[in-house]
Order: structure tokens, then C-alpha cells, then sequence
């Protein structure tokens, strides 16, 4: 019978199984951060545990690192935290790659970029971006911290089996469109819990022809559409990535993997619980304007009215959402004024992501009112950029460039947006006080940030020269 | 964790959906390496104004629901990140219960590894139970065994939930011992998918 890759690594990696009882199922790949995890390794210590499989973990340190000046964390909570990650992986030998390692970065970012993120896994994180790694055809999905003290001393977990889920965009993407765009085009049409226990698998032609840091963009916020996870089938595009990279074999036994992996892709009849179909000329560029990621339109749209909802909850959902954003009902999205510019983030801190930036601002200048920055999403990342000369395009328009981590999209290091002001954001999550008490956030794609950055408000990047070049 | 059946208290009505989590616990308490003590930090930018003072209006603050232990809310709770801090945070203020029409997936798994009842009622029914929890102080007994939510009025809601995690939670089994007891399947699937 034809499968969905969702139900192949599933049924590959069901430890036991019975009635009644949700599946063992084993994991392959056990990222950890500084946030999440040191309840869990107190968890061990205290029961006398240990880490089952360290060779399967993976750590760094991102949440709360400095994006200034690393040697110092002035938050003592937060210097604590960070240490105490350190130690942990000292005494119970995970693998770490610390804030002065080469390899450090945003977790979703480096595990891709170091091989690890491989078709066909179970991976699990402490943090619900995790789905990222589903753009390999990976099951990866957000646990808490009793899970990741699970993980570690069993490297299993009881899971329910999810429901699975399709989500088809049809036709090739519009001039200027990318694939932030897409996601938020998503989950503002199907809305914000319509994935709550399901797996989805995203197909279609425009998602075929994404390059796989596009995908990990499409796949990090398929948690905002309360997807358990969101994968997409590997291909020659998902192979060609990993060749060569640190933790990909190589020679004969990448050509048996490279064989395997694509042996996973769903088959041509694969049915699912949930089908869902866009089409990409209902996608332009996106920009959210509430308080949720649902909460979103094109950029020649207005702010919506409460008229145009139905039930009373969601116009009340909707004057909560405006009176927090400070916008009126009716807006225009290209009025907006903006302060603060963020290009950074798990969902748009890679290579491509600053390249589509820079493009916008090269020989512009950042507007006077505007404070911009740019965190690239690994040490990796950063180097790539500056090796073709990027962190001088940003430094030269007027942009911040900063250390690698999460920074300014949760804002629990010191890249904080001020009360009452607005940030254009490439990150993932636009909810109340995300980057700081009173802040204000707008989702967007890191060309329109880029180019809301020069103009001081949004702007239709389509509308841009540097952009048809 | 400790174990969970009958809890009998007034209700807090909380009219919103898609409570997330960054509203529960904001990233700034996040810091902490310890799992108690998130308590006076739950929903702590609903409940103060930017000086630190309380906001009068917010359901708990209201006096009339202090002590409570049982949270009513819209669909959708929980939504956003997997910081189990969210489920601590809840527990430690005083809740062992959250009734909802649904929530988001990590968020109900978290609550089930804490001891930390989340029910889903239908829509409609908890709409029901905002309204009498709003009008006046409106008391409810949830019995787990029962499957069971019954109003002062006699009023009486069932719900489901799963059995695993319902044994879990009346015994407040320790999920890893029992995980333990499965070795054996584990030592064998490694060997067969050679994770050596």
C-alpha cells in the first residue's frame, strides 16, 4: 500500500508498540540549548542517571548568548545558565559546541549545516522550532524539558501517533515572493492551530523548486500553525546539500545513504488524514500585523476591520491584537513606520537569507529613525558572509553586525525593542512582549525588512530597483 | 510528580484564545535552572503594569478567584514555544487544573509530565462555564477516575483523555522508570538499526 513519508519513519523507528498505549519510538538525534535542558540533566543526577547516548546528542549555546561582546554576559542568571550547560556536557560527555567554538550557532541552524540533520530521522529539541529539520524529510518536533531528560537517559519517547497532514502550493512563486511569505501565507489562511496534532508534509511545485535553506524557512514555522512537526520530502536538492558536509558519510556509503533517503520520499498514491491546496497567486510579500503569526496579509493590504470577522471572539481576538500593536483598524500595511529592524533568527539567519538583505540595501543608507542589526545564525554563517565582503554592505548602510545566536527574537539576552516601538523582524513569532514588554512585532521576509529599514516603513520590495537587478 | 484525582475549587475564567506561552511565562524568567518558583511569575505582564503595580482588571488579580485551582480559557492554549516552564509556572501559582476546548500539542504533553490536569470540554461547554465563572464565583468538582466535571449546579460535563497518560497522571508515575522496563525492545532496536 502507497505511505507518506511521515508514516515510513514513523514505522522505522516504533521501539514497541500496544493497544492502548502511544508508540516507544526511538530517537535519533537529541539537540540541546542552555534553556531547556538543565532541569533535565538535574533530573539525572538526582535519580542517579545517566545519558544513554551521547554519540546522538548535540549542543550549543544560542538563547542567551551576547551578540556584542562575548566575554560578557552582565546577567547573572544568565551567565549561570549558560555555565551551567557547560558542565553538564562536561560530566555526562555530550558533544557542545560552546559560545567560543567555531561551530556555535542558533541550534537549527548548525545542525543542518554540520550534516547532522539528516533524511529520514527522528529529531527532537528542547524548543519548537524544531520542526526546521523536517526540510530534510526528518520527523522533528519541539519536546519539554521531562522529555529531554527522557531522551536522555532512554533516548526513546512515548508518542501518540499524529495525524498527517498535506499541504499542496500549487504553481511557481510570484516575482519577489519568498518562501517567509509562503509560511505566513499558510498559516494566515488555514489558520494558527489547524496543524494541532498533525504532522504536515508540504508539496507542490513551489515548494519543489525551494532551495533547502528556503525549506527550512517553510518547515520552522510550521510550529505556528500548531503543527507537531512540518517535513518535506527529500529529493536530489535535499542530497546535493548534505554531500560533504561533517557528519554526512562519504564515498560508497553516501551514495547507500543518498539511495535510502530517497527511497522515504512519500509514494506518487500516499493519502493523508488532511489535504489543504494554495496556490501561489494568492501568495505576495507578507507582513503581520497582530499578535499572533495568523495575523497577517500581502503588503497591499490593510489592517483588517472587526466587521469582517464573524464570531465575537475573533473581533474581540482582533481589537486585543490593535490595541497591543497600536494600529488602527483600516490601516494601510505601507503606512506603517517602523524603529527597529531585526534580520536574524532560526527562521531567517542564513546565507541566502543575508544575501537577499544586503541586495536591497547595497549603496543605500539605514533611514535616521531606524536602529537595524543583523545576527547571523551561526559563526559558520557569519564567516561565509563576511568571506564575500556582506558585513561590509550592512556596515556601510548603516546595520549593526553582531555575534551569532538567537538575539533580538525572544530577546532574553540584552537585544531588546523598547515599549511602544516597532520591529520589522525576520524571526518567527509576533505574540505580546516576544521582543521585549511593550514591543511590537512585524513579520516579514529579510528582503522586505531589509527594505522597510532604508524607507523607515514597509515597502512593497517588488516596487525596488536593487530587486530586478 | 504528584498524583492527581478529585480537586474541588472555584474556577478562573480567563476569556481568551490562543493564550501563549510567551504570556504564561515571558522569556525574561526563563533564566532559572530550577523547576519551582515560577509561580509569581505566571502571566506576569497581564497581571502588572510596566511600574510593577497590579492590573486591576485581569482575572487573577480579582480577589474573588484567589486560591483557585482550576483555569478555564479559549481554544488554543498553550500555543507557541515547548518551555515546560509554562506548566510549572501554572502549577507553582496554585492550578492543578486548565479546562480548554484544545490546546497545542507540546503544551499538553508538558502538562501531562507535571501532574497537571489539562481537560478538554467542547466548545460550547466551556463557553458555558466562562460565563457562570464570570457572572459570580463558580465552583466546580473534577474527578479524573470519573472522567467528570460537575458545576455547583449540579451541571455535569464529561471529557476524554487518554488512558496512558490518565494512569500516569492519578498515579503520578515517574514516566522514565517505567520507560526502564522497556530495555530490552531498546538495547534490541539498536542492534538491529546498528546505532552502535
Amino acid at each position: 500500500m502507497a505511505k507518506n513519508i511521515i508514516e515510513k519513519i514513523w514505522n522505522q523507528h516504533i521501539v514497541y508498540e500496544e493497544q492502548g498505549k502511544p508508540d516507544l519510538l526511538y530517537i535519533d538525534l537529541h539537540l540541546l540549548h542552555e534553556v531547556t535542558s538543565p532541569q533535565a540533566f538535574e533530573g539525572l543526577r538526582l535519580a542517579n542517571r545517566t545519558v544513554r547516548r551521547p554519540d546522538l546528542c548535540f549542543a550549543t549555546m544560542d538563547h542567551n548568548v551576547p551578540t556584542r561582546n562575548r566575554d560578557e554576559i552582565k546577567d547573572p542568571i544568565a551567565r549561570k545558565q549558560i555555565n551551567t550547560l557547560q558542565t553538564n556536557c562536561d560530566e555526562f560527555g555530550v558533544p557542545l559546541a560552546n559560545m567560543d567554538h567555531p561551530d556555535q550557532g542558533i541550534v537549527h541552524i548548525i545542525g543542518p549545516e554540520l550534516g547532522l540533520t539528516q533524511p529520514g530521522k527522528t529529531i527532537v529539541c528542547g524548543d519548537s522550532h524544531t520542526s526546521t529539520h523536517g526540510a530534510f524529510g526528518a520527523i522533528a518536533f519541539g519536546i519539554g524539558t521531562s522529555e529531554v531528560e527522557h531522551v536522555l537517559s532512554t533516548q526513546t519517547l512515548w508518542q501518540s501517533k499524529p495525524k498527517t497532514m498535506e499541504i499542496r502550493i500549487n504553481g511557481k512563486l510570484g516575482f519577489g515572493v519568498t518562501a517567509k511569505d509562503v509560511i505566513l501565507a499558510i498559516i494566515a489562511k488555514f489558520g494558527i492551530d489547524m496543524g494541532t496534532g498533525h504532522i504536515v508534509e508540504f508539496t507542490g511545485e513551489a515548494i519543489r523548486n525551494l532551495t533547502m535553506e528556503e525549506r527550512m524557512t517553510v518547515c520552522n514555522m510550521s510550529i505556528e500553525a500548531g503543527a507537531k512537526a512540518g517535513l518535506i520530502s527529500p529529493d536530489a536538492t535535499t542530497v546535493a546539500y548534505l554531500k560533504g558536509r561533517r557528519y554526512v558519510p562519504e564515498g560508497q556509503e553516501f551514495e547507500k545513504a543518498a539511495a535510502h533517503w530517497l527511497s522515504l520520499a512519500s509514494d506518487k498514491d500516499a493519502t493523508y488524514d488532511t489535504m489543504l491546496e494554495m496556490n501561489t497567486d494568492e501568495i505576495e510579500p507578507f507582513v503581520t500585523w497582530g499578535t499572533n503569526p495568523s495575523m497577517g496579509s500581502g503588503i497591499s493590504a490593510s489592517v483588517p476591520y472587526a466587521k469582517d470577522f464573524e464570531s465575537e471572539s475573533d473581533k474581540d481576538a482582533l481589537k486585543q491584537a490593535l490595541a497591543y500593536m497600536g494600529l488602527e483598524e483600516g490601516a494601510p500595511l505601507k503606512s506603517i513606520d517602523i524603529q527597529h529592524v531585526f534580520i536574524g533568527s532560526c527562521t531567517n539567519a542564513r546565507l541566502s537569507d543575508l544575501r537577499a538583505a544586503a541586495k536591497v540595501i547595497a549603496g543605500k543608507k539605514v533611514h535616521p529613525s531606524v536602529t537595524a542589526i543583523v545576527v547571523p545564525g551561526s559563526r559558520t554563517v557569519k564567516k561565509q558572509a563576511e568571506d564575500e565582503g556582506l558585513d561590509s554592505v550592512f556596515l556601510e548602510a548603516g546595520f549593526e553586525w553582531r555575534e551569532s545566536g538567537c538575539s533580538m527574537c525572544l530577546a532574553m539576552n540584552d537585544d531588546v525593542v523598547p515599549a511602544g516601538e516597532r520591529c520589522a523582524s525576520t524571526s518567527n513569532r509576533n505574540f505580546e512582549g516576544r521582543q521585549g514588554a511593550g514591543a511590537r512585532t512585524h513579520l516579514v521576509s529579510p528582503a522586505m525588512a531589509a527594505a522597510s529599514a532604508i524607507a523607515g516603513h514597509f515597502v512593497d520590495v517588488r516596487e525596488l530597483e536593487a530587486v530586478h537587478s | 510528580m504528584e498524583p492527581i484525582n478529585e480537586v474541588v475549587s472555584v474556577i478562573t475564567p480567563l476569556d481568551r484564545k490562543n493564550v501563549d506561552t510567551d504570556q504564561i511565562i515571558s522569556k525574561e524568567f526563563l533564566k532559572r535552572i530550577e523547576r519551582t518558583g515560577f509561580g509569581k511569575y505566571l502571566f506576569y505582564h497581564w497581571r502588572h503594569n510596566a511600574d510593577g503595580s497590579e492590573v486591576q482588571d485581569f482575572v487573577l488579580n480579582d480577589e474573588r478567584f484567589k486560591g483557585s485551582k482550576i483555569l478555564v480559557a479559549q481554544e488554543n492554549f498553550g500555543c507557541g514555544s515547548s518551555r515546560e516552564h509554562a506548566p510549572w509556572s501554572i502549577l507553582d501559582y496554585g492550578f492543578n487544573v486548565v479546562i480548554a476546548p484544545s490546546y497545542a500539542d507540546i503544551f499538553y504533553n508538558n502538562c501531562m509530565k507535571n501532574g497537571l490536569l489539562p481537560i478538554k470540554l467542547t466548545m460550547s461547554e466551556v463557553e458555558e462555564l466562562l460565563a457562570n465563572g464570570q457572572k459570580d464565583p463558580y465552583t466546580v468538582e473534577v474527578n479524573l477516575v470519573e472522567q467528570t466535571v460537575t458545576g455547583q449546579d449540579g451541571k455535569s460535563y464529561s471529557f476524554e483523555i487518554d488512558p496512558y497518560y490518565k494512569e500516569m497522571l492519578l498515579n503520578g508515575w515517574d514516566e522514565i522508570s517505567l520507560t526502564f522496563q522497556y530495555e530490552e525492545q531498546i538495547a534490541n532496536y539498536e542492534k538491529q538499526h546498528q546505532h552502535t
